[in-house]
């Protein structure tokens, strides 16, 4: 039935082999157009895999099927674990589909523009091409080994995509911070994995996340290690990797600095698709920890609720645009962790799972657009300070309205997508804990501010800056994605998205609580308008508010300092303080006792060669000698 | 007159020490075969007189000394041949300079 | 004439077919026309094996041939092969075969450089086909000796120092083997009574436990130290380093894997209730191995001594999940020593190729080459996402298998040291980031590379031939487990 899908994962493979062995063979352009006639081509095939799923066949008794379209065992490795390559087909893996090769076609579009004659277009797009099948993979995962394989191979494609720019210092050390950091968080997924699989006998999703005698859940009762129970261990340890990749706290310093690449890239990955592997794990396993360990659920909950408070937070105070919205991610992608932390698995108690999809959903929308018209301002003033801009309303005319249009959406302003989305969020977590209700909606408010902070001092605030080139809108293969992008962001709040996506898989029906959502459209408004007091003209008040939270401000400039701890962590603990006593040590101890024996072996040698005099006498002296010895211990005995 | 074994013994064992430390001691290749000559005439006294009180109807003692005797002279012979050949190479027959073949 | 035996007879003609040649081109294509027999026939043998198996033969060892050599000892040469040996044997035609083409353009003396080059050969093959205890040791000692000359005279700075270190440590393990292995022979009861030195007849054969309590660990220690266990790995890095190109190549890419393979073979499967009480001795030390070797890696500033260290590092995780003694966590082993084996001599290639241009391997001499040589570049990126385990290339399913089996050791303490060691590939990403940050990225500042020049069409096949082979099984790693595991009887 679905045996369509498979070239959905096979077109971008062979284009990343082939875009990448021609590389300079090809003309920039021609590599271009052939990578996005492939994703073309995919985004095609996901959208009539959505469209048969959501609407003629995965819909049997009430019920979204898991359909697994394609398998195949790749590694046996023991009698029961092997792990397989395949396509599992349900509704988030198909919501996934559509998300990822609509904003991936759009930033294929896109680059045309923004990476015009820049050298290695080719290599770009191969590893464009590398990036979508890895992620593309790990969505239809069908066992979580194989949601390892292409989490490492995202992790790799981010890592090439991130020192594009690889002539830059700071690019490279961008590259190799966010490699290192999620691959350390990886470590923990890897021994998560072990850990479950070790009980579960099994890497397929389905089997474990049986939500009816759940195999793994019975066979690990019981069992704890440290007063801890085992399976909250593996699941924790797997989530994880999850923070990891989804840039949480502690594991979100890489995040900012991964906007060292290009702003396509930021936008595809680093936005909308990689960050959110994460949640979509969680999402994955979502019935394992419901009913296994929701102790680790609340937990995943409150990581989620401080992360997304603290980048708020920061989001506030940073210049360089692409980093505020780097934070404006981080908390968002908090927000449906969060979301997922306070869910429930039947019914309307799900209703925290389906909304934080949902947001998954809109918000890639819509923060893709925002990294594309931040693109399209750096394209046209050559800079990511927020001191070099403002007054741009006037030069970028479809720019400004886009970028508005996600600003509004983001901050949760009917009817633009985000609103409907959060709205879910919130009430889900109204339901739960009140504390966490508390975070996220004060954190609503927060974004409102900081997003128009960012609005307002880009597109007006003009500051009567002359510029020396007078920017001018980018082409059209640069707009077209703003265009396309803000018309979704419009539209999309409007699916019934409680229909498709569920926790249980059965459709339900949700209504707008207009109690929460009159009140979180009070806190964006309150936000927005602080924002626009503030930054809409030039004014005294940020400075101001500035000196009278100077510690807070400094230490939320600084992103409370966790760089700095990581990099003493590294730098001083593991490079110092572990590998270089290593190093010494094997070269003075180890292979020291080495030299020491040969050492010791040659002047022992020196030493008794002496006795070898090559005289007769000498030998004599010593025969005679020893005669005499042996004559008198005769006589004596 | 009836001189006790102890007697010849003492004088034998005497000869045969001077002859090792001669032997030892001395560096002139000359003097060495000088020394050699003096233990073996050490060990002849031995033979003739152990042969004269212990065994004093047989020859067997006597017949060693003669042997002896003869050996060493013709060794003494071809000695002295190589102490000439080496003091013909090296103008010298100090045992310590003849080190040629070790270095 | 059996077959197995051309493994060693084709480099014996090799050897002969040096003697007439006058001038570089005939050496060259001597040694060319025999690797690649070599590798035609390890290819052959291969899809014989797989032939034979199919067919339902499921004996031990395959294409078994035995002829008695010394009557007075029961000293027999004796070939015969299972998947093991037959990855093993594939592995060392491959890089002879690209160690051939990396060193094509040695000085001085050409023509002993491949003799000694191919008797190394003839060792490795040797040793990698016998089922015969004494002929495994001869072949071992065989390879082990060119060694010397190889890096003596062929190596460049403190090669002396290093030769002599490396024969000395590694002739000192042999002692501690030779022990070990007359001491199977001597205690082994086969069936008839008589001695064998055979390893079918010895493993069918009851050795006393107090006996193998002893022979164990010399048997171990005695291959574990070609194999770089801690605390007898400190050769590798100064041997490795002071090595030329092909030597690099075939020392660390095959010649540590006859460690792993003799650990297997001899120590293993020969004393099994010793290995299995005294494994978490050499576990703990393996298991520091891993762990040291890539710390040790990331502080180190020459490209050899890191990759030497990060050997050390691969190579301890052979013997880890030896000692596991588990089938999942053994054919991890010898994947492992496939995957280790063609990677780290892709490195090595790399290394020799960029050394033999910029006549430097100090990193922090050396930025920028990506822009200058991006081929060499590129392939030693993918050498490094190799070695830190990149899904698709070979090193991600090694070690995964590894991790797997290990981690289904019932043991607390096995499992412990599982994770201990899995740690190890967050330290394997530091320190091949570092090296590719810091080498290949950046503007390169030095007037003299600048001018420097891409790779050229036979370092071209050396390196494409590896990357080929560190992709396939990488990307398809069934054949490769299926063969192994069905050897291994545990």
């Amino acid at each position: 039935m679905f045996t369509y899908t498979l070239p959905i994962l096979v077109i971008p493979a062979l284009m990343f082999i082939f875009l990448g062995l021609m590389d300079n063979k090809f003309k920039p352009m021609t590599s271009g157009i052939l990578g996005t006639i492939g994703l073309g081509i995919v985004a095609i095939l996901s959208y009539i895999a959505a469209y048969d799923y959501f609407f003629s066949v995965g819909l049997i008794d009430g019920i979204y099927q898991k359909i697994i379209a394609f398998n195949f065992e790749w590694l046996k490795i023991t009698e029961h674990l092997h792990i397989d390559l395949g396509i599992l087909l349900d509704p988030i893996s198909v919501m996934m589909l559509v998300v990822i090769s609509t904003v991936s076609l759009m930033v294929h579009i896109y680059s045309f523009g923004y990476m015009n004659g820049e050298r290695g277009f080719q290599r770009y797009y191969a590893l464009l091409s590398l990036f979508t099948f890895s992620m593309l993979g790990l969505v239809v995962a069908t066992n979580i080994f194989q949601m390892y394989i292409f989490w490492e191979l995202v992790g790799v494609s981010s890592y090439s995509l991130i020192g594009f720019y690889y002539t830059k210092k700071s690019a490279i050390a961008a590259s190799k911070k966010a490699f290192i950091v999620t691959r350390f968080a990886d470590f923990f997924f890897l021994v998560g994995i072990l850990l479950v699989s070790f009980y579960s006998e099994t890497f397929d999703f389905i089997s474990l996340t049986n939500p009816e005698n759940n195999e793994l859940i019975m066979k690990t009762a019981g069992l704890s290690f440290l007063g801890i129970s085992v399976l909250s261990w593996g699941m924790m340890l797997i989530f994880m990797g999850g923070v990891g990749k989804s840039a949480m706290l502690p594991f979100h310093i890489w995040l900012p600095d991964a906007m060292e690449g290009p702003t396509p890239v930021s936008a595809l990955i680093h936005a909308a698709t990689m960050v959110v592997a994460g949640v979509f794990l969680v999402a994955r396993l979502f019935p394992v920890y419901y009913l296994g360990t929701p102790e680790v659920l609340t937990i995943i909950a409150y990581i989620g609720a401080i992360t997304s408070l603290f980048a708020a937070i920061v989001a506030c105070t940073q210049t360089d645009i692409k980093r505020v919205l780097a934070f404006s991610t981080i908390s968002q992608i908090a927000y449906m962790i969060t979301s997922l932390g306070v869910s429930g698995l039947a019914g309307h108690e799900g209703l925290g799972y389906m909304a934080s999809m949902f947001h998954l959903f809109t918000h890639a929308f819509f923060k893709a657009l925002l990294f594309l018209g931040a693109g399209a301002v750096i394209h046209a003033v050559h800079s990511n300070e927020m001191s070099a801009m403002g007054g741009l309303n006037k030069y970028l005319k479809i720019t400004n309205i886009t970028f508005l249009i996600a600003c509004l959406a983001i901050a949760g302003i009917p009817p633009f997508s985000g609103f409907f989305s959060k709205d879910e969020i919130l009430v889900a977590a109204f339901h739960s804990d009140k504390i966490l209700f508390a975070c996220l909606y004060f954190c609503a408010g927060l974004t409102a501010f900081y997003m128009f902070r960012l609005y307002f001092n880009i597109f007006w605030n003009d500051n009567n800056k002359e510029y020396e080139h007078t920017p001018h809108e980018a082409p059209f293969v640069m707009t077209f994605p703003l265009i396309f992008l803000a018309t979704l962001t419009c539209v999309c709040g409007f699916i019934p998205f409680s229909h498709y996506v569920s926790a249980d898989a059965m459709p339900f029906e949700t209504h707008i609580n207009w109690a929460i959502a009159s009140a979180s459209i009070g806190v964006a408004l309150i936000g927005i308008g602080i924002a626009t007091k503030m930054y809409f003209k030039k004014s005294e008040i940020p400075d101001k508010v500035a000196d009278t939270v100077k510690g807070l401000y400094t230490s939320a400039y600084h992103k409370f300092y966790f760089d700095e701890i990581w990099v003493f962590v590294t730098k001083r603990i593991i490079f110092e303080g572990i590998s270089r006593p290593i190093a010494w040590f094997d070269r003075h101890v180890v292979d020291g006792f080495m030299n020491g024996l040969s050492w010791t072996t040659n002047f022992v040698s020196q030493k008794t060669k002496n006795l070898q005099s090559g005289l007769v006498q000498d030998y004599v002296t010593i025969f005679i000698g020893g005669a005499l010895v042996i004559v008198l211990i005769m006589i004596l005995i | 007159m009836n001189v006790p074994i102890e007697a010849y013994l003492i004088v034998s064992t005497i000869m045969f020490f001077v002859g090792v430390y001669g032997f030892l001691a001395r560096r002139n290749l000359l003097t060495i075969l000088m020394s050699l000559e003096l233990m073996l005439n050490a060990v002849n006294i031995n033979f003739t007189v152990f042969n004269r009180y212990l065994f004093p109807g047989q020859l067997d003692g006597f017949f060693f000394t003669l042997f002896i005797i003869g050996i060493a002279a013709a060794e003494t012979a071809l000695a002295i041949a190589i102490i000439i050949n080496i003091y013909r190479n090296i103008q010298n027959i100090f045992v310590d300079k003849v080190n040629n073949l070790k270095h | 004439m059996d077959f197995l035996s051309l493994f060693v007879i084709i480099p014996v003609l090799m050897l002969l077919g040096f003697i007439p040649c006058r001038n570089i081109k005939q050496v060259r294509a001597v040694a060319v026309i025999g690797a690649t027999i070599e590798l035609g026939l390890a290819i052959a043998l291969l899809f014989m094996f797989l032939n034979e198996r199919n067919l339902g033969n499921t004996a031990d060892m395959l294409f078994m041939a035995d002829y008695l050599w010394y009557p007075a000892l029961n000293i027999h040469y004796a070939v015969g092969v299972d998947g093991i040996s037959v990855v093993m044997i594939l592995l060392s035609a491959i890089i002879v075969f690209t160690g051939v083409f990396a060193s094509w353009n040695i000085q001085p003396l050409t023509r002993d450089f491949f003799i000694w080059l191919t008797l190394l050969a003839i060792g490795v093959y040797g040793f990698f086909i016998s089922i015969d205890m004494f002929t495994m040791v001869l072949f071992y000692e065989t390879a082990l000796i060119p060694m010397y000359l190889l890096i003596g005279l062929w190596g460049t700075g403190k090669k002396e120092y290093s030769a002599m270190k490396l024969t000395l440590m590694l002739m000192g393990g042999s002692a501690f083997l030779i022990l070990g292995v007359l001491g199977i022979h001597f205690s082994a009861e086969t069936a008839d009574g008589s001695l064998s030195f055979n390893i079918l007849e010895i493993a069918k054969a009851n050795i006393p436990m107090e006996w193998q309590r002893v022979f164990f660990p010399l048997t171990f220690v005695g291959f574990g130290v070609l194999g770089a266990m801690f605390p007898f790995h400190t050769w590798s890095p100064d041997g490795h380093a002071s090595a030329p190109t092909a030597v690099s190549m075939l020392h660390a890419g095959v010649l540590m894997k006859l460690g792993g393979y003799g650990c297997y073979r001899i120590a293993i499967c020969l004393l099994p209730e010793a290995a299995s009480e005294m494994a978490w001795i050499f576990l703990l030390l393996t298991g520091i191995s891993v762990v040291y070797g890539a710390f040790g890696a990331i502080k180190q500033t020459d490209l050899k001594y890191i990759n030497a260290y990060s050997s050390v590092s691969h190579c301890g995780l052979v013997l880890f999940a030896l000692l596991m003694l588990n089938k999942t966590a053994m054919t991890g082993a010898i994947m492992q020593m496939l995957s280790h084996g063609l990677m780290t001599a892709l490195f090595f290639a790399l290394i020799g190729m960029i050394y033999g241009r910029t006549h430097t391997r100090d990193i922090r001499d050396l930025n920028g080459l990506m822009r200058i040589m991006p081929f060499l570049s590129v392939c030693y990126v993918i050498a490094g996402l190799a070695s830190l385990g990149l899904p698709g290339l070979s090193g991600f399913v090694a070690e995964m298998t590894i991790f797997v089996g290990s981690f289904s050791h019932p043991d607390m303490f096995h499992r412990v040291l599982t994770i201990i060691a899995c740690s190890s590939i967050v330290i394997t990403a530091v320190y091949i980031l570092r090296v590719v940050g810091k080498i290949l990225y950046g503007v390169c500042t030095n007037e003299e590379h600048l001018k420097l020049t891409d790779a050229v069409w036979y370092e071209k096949i050396a390196v494409i031939g590896l990357i080929v082979c560190v992709t396939i099984i990488g990307m398809f790693p069934h054949w490769v487990s299926d063969i192994i595991s069905g050897s291994i009887n545990w």
